[in-house]
């Protein structure tokens, strides 16, 4: 491996080369290892700041991104919008910028406008971690699951992956497609017509609104959850009919793989994009996905950390 | 007396269907004819417009001069100064203003303030109440205190049935009908166009439908009221392909044309800068080339800028959050006179000089546009072939929500004359 990192930020997978993508889930690698030991903590960070800035809620991924900082001995603050001088009027770039002032080397940034991460990583020093914005891009989920997927079936280029659900309204399924094309797998997504517009195949992907015929050849695949708070109106008649068109049901499940891989980067509804025992099966990776999400953030933070310096 | 005369410029006037090499005498701020040279009683002042064109004051229907209630964009007298410098003689300003300019009082304000102004300002008036889209303002007052035309800009009138009274109202007092066409259900939370780069972005798209359904409505209710119904900033295919029909069948419909939707497209969005936020937004190649089709074959008659500052803190935010617009009143020229004669060689010179001059002035019926003996010397000398760089810290707009930053273009205004005084020069 000849690549090095040079990025003080991550704000999407669409503009890492596939070496830059391998490079994190090789240094993920690593850090997984960590994980398994007693002492779960290495100086990597130590003397470091980092800001969990998180404008929309969310309590997985901020509690992985915290996990991930202590155990690299990083000192954390956690910011959520209720809290936030946002709501009293303060423009994002100010609140950024007071945080630098207090010399926080890296922000993790999780807003509802596409865009925010690489808005403040223009304007600051310190390394802007894109935690998820709007519809647009949430690169550590994704390089997670790929990392998953290269952990559990040795490769990922030549796989087939299905990303069934709300696509429109993903920023899961952006990342997700932006890396798994670099990384050479198939990609076909399957949900509803208004949330799987065909202007997706324009990204080198597939689109099929006929689950049937894309679960038997599937070797993963990634459910996503209908993003309610998201869509201003209905694309769709109604979780019931969601359901019974598009939802991973048991009955469903027996069309897969032996060996096919169940994904969600969560959370879950149980019993409307994927039956309970479906996802508490033995094909699903879903648990999984949160323990190497730790690493994936690790490596991360661990790389754009080293580059802010 | 005073006196100026213009010596040796390419004078263009379409109204009269001059263009020719000529002398051009300004006597009392009005065009005088060369005859009266020998009866000056001093010699007058002198121009070389060598190499230049000389023709009528350009107009501008669509800016923007946020007076009153938004002084800290823009005043109007800012305005006109970057209109002066962009080569304007007239600006129509645009009723969304705080209080919106749908009733006379605020007209009498704002006609107060143009007073002062260095170019002449013309205001719109308000189609709704408030620009709401529920109750008809005053149009007959709104008319009789002077507006030239009436419009929603800015906002739309959802209500078909209201549109039609309005544009049947209108016909009666004699006021002229623009209409920013948009659908607010098709359109939504769009904040770009929706394509290819809303997509890969996940930005809310705002579908070019969204547009040609206002604009198929406005084609309809100007055959149901025999009335005139001008479209402001047409941005899509689907537009125009409507207007050059509804145009061939005699239909009183029209359409202008803003130069950031030729100079741009979507893929600009990719950076998140919010200077590329305007509505309506960028669209796709495919629209960009059936605009300048329409521009080539007269289906889109006016140019305009839809020059609307907003302050730095502004726009300086999330894209979702920034207001939509960009100034555009000192660049427009250059834009247009760059894509149109010289990178794609759309029309020439002469059709320039007529969607600037004698197509506003026949929509609006208003007394400009022309260089005829005894009218306003108002008038635009401009070098089509003299290249410079836009430099937004040099504008006279009071705001810098500008793309073009940077940007090389191939001809511009070099001096603008209102009156038969200079009110600006390079």
């Amino acid at each position: 491996m000849t690549t090095r990192w040079t990025r003080k930020d991550l704000l999407g997978l669409r503009e890492l080369s596939a070496d830059e993508i391998n490079f994190v889930l090789e240094t993920a690698d690593a850090f997984k290892q960590v994980g398994a030991r007693e002492i779960k903590k290495v100086p990597a960070l130590r003397g470091k700041t980092l800001v969990n800035f998180f404008v929309e809620p969310s309590t997985r991924t901020r509690t992985s991104f915290e996990l991930a900082a202590f155990r690299l001995s990083a000192d954390v603050i956690n910011i959520s919008a209720s809290i936030s001088s946002l709501t009293k009027g303060e423009t994002l770039k100010d609140t950024a910028r007071n945080l630098e002032a207090l010399h926080a080397d890296i922000l993790v940034l999780r807003h509802s406008s596409a865009g925010a991460p690489q808005f403040l990583a223009q304007r600051l020093k310190a390394s802007v971690i894109n935690a998820g914005d709007g519809a647009h891009e949430h690169p550590t989920q994704a390089l997670l699951d790929l990392y998953t997927i290269r952990e559990k079936r040795g490769k990922i280029a030549g796989l087939h992956v299905a990303i069934i659900g709300d696509i429109l309204f993903s920023r899961v399924a952006r990342s997700n497609i932006f890396g798994l094309v670099k990384l050479g797998a198939r990609v076909t997504l399957v949900g509803p017509s208004t949330l799987v517009p065909r202007e997706f195949e324009k990204l080198g992907v597939e689109v099929s609104y006929k689950i049937d015929n894309v679960l038997p050849h599937a070797d993963v695949v990634n459910l996503l959850r209908i993003q309610h708070e998201r869509q201003r109106k209905e694309y769709f008649p109604g979780t019931g009919e969601y359901t019974r068109f598009f939802g991973l049901t048991k009955q469903r499940a027996k069309l897969l793989k032996p060996d096919c891989l169940i994904m969600h980067p969560g959370p879950i509804n149980r019993g409307v994009e994927i039956d309970s025992n479906v996802a508490d099966g033995l094909q699903s990776v879903i648990l999984d996905q949160v323990t190497n999400g730790l690493a994936v953030r690790m490596a991360v933070l661990f790389l754009c950390g080293g580059i802010a310096t | 007396m005073s006196a100026t005369i213009i010596r040796n410029g390419r004078v263009i006037d379409p109204a009269n269907k001059r263009d020719e090499v000529a002398d051009l005498l300004i006597v009392d701020g009005n065009v005088a004819p060369l005859s009266q040279l020998s009866t000056l009683d001093s010699q007058p002042d002198e121009i070389d417009a060598n190499d230049l064109i000389v023709c009528p004051g350009l107009i501008d229907i669509h800016v923007h001069l946020r007076e009153p209630g938004f002084g800290h964009k823009e005043t109007i007298e800012s305005g006109a100064r970057a209109a002066a410098a962009g080569g304007f003689t007239t600006i129509v300003c645009m009723p969304n203003t705080s209080p919106a300019a749908d009733n006379s009082s605020t007209i009498a304000w704002i006609k107060n303030r143009a007073a002062g102004a260095c170019v002449n300002v013309l205001p719109t008036g308000a189609i709704s109440k408030d620009l709401a889209g529920e109750e008809l303002a005053p149009i007959g007052s709104l008319a009789q205190a002077g507006v030239v035309a009436i419009t929603d800009d800015g906002h739309c009138v959802q209500n078909h049935e209201l549109m039609r009274r309005a544009v049947e109202y209108a016909r009666m007092v004699g006021v002229p009908v623009l209409d920013h066409c948009q659908d607010y259900n098709l359109a939504g939370s769009g904040v770009v166009n929706e394509g290819y780069w809303s997509t890969l972005l996940g930005l809310p798209g705002w579908p070019a439908a969204g547009e040609e359904v206002i604009v198929m409505r406005n084609i309809l209710l100007a055959e149901l009221c025999d009335n005139h119904i001008h479209c402001q900033h047409v941005t899509t295919a689907g537009s125009v392909r409507l207007l050059r029909q509804a145009r061939a069948r005699g239909v009183k419909i029209s359409g202008e044309v803003c130069p950031h939707h030729i100079a741009l497209t979507d893929e600009a969005i990719q950076s998140f800068d919010t200077n590329y936020k305007m509505n309506p937004p960028l669209r796709a190649q495919a629209d960009v080339d059936a605009l300048l089709e329409g521009i080539s074959d007269g289906t889109l008659s006016i140019l305009v800028s839809d020059h609307a500052p907003h302050a730095d803190f502004e726009k300086e935010v999330e894209f979702d959050a920034a207001p939509f617009g960009i100034i555009g009143l000192e660049t427009e020229l250059g834009l247009f006179l760059d894509l149109l004669l010289h990178k794609h060689a759309k029309i020439d010179i002469v059709r320039l000089i007529e969607m600037y001059t004698i197509e506003p002035a026949r929509l609006l019926k208003i007394d400009a546009g022309t260089l005829s003996i005894g009218g306003p010397a108002d008038m635009t000398l401009i070098g089509p072939d003299l290249e410079w760089t836009v430099k937004v810290d040099k504008f006279e707009s009071a705001s810098r929500n500008s793309p073009f930053d940077g940007r090389k273009l191939k001809g511009r205004a070099v001096r603008t004359i209102v009156g038969g005084k200079t009110v600006w020069r390079v």
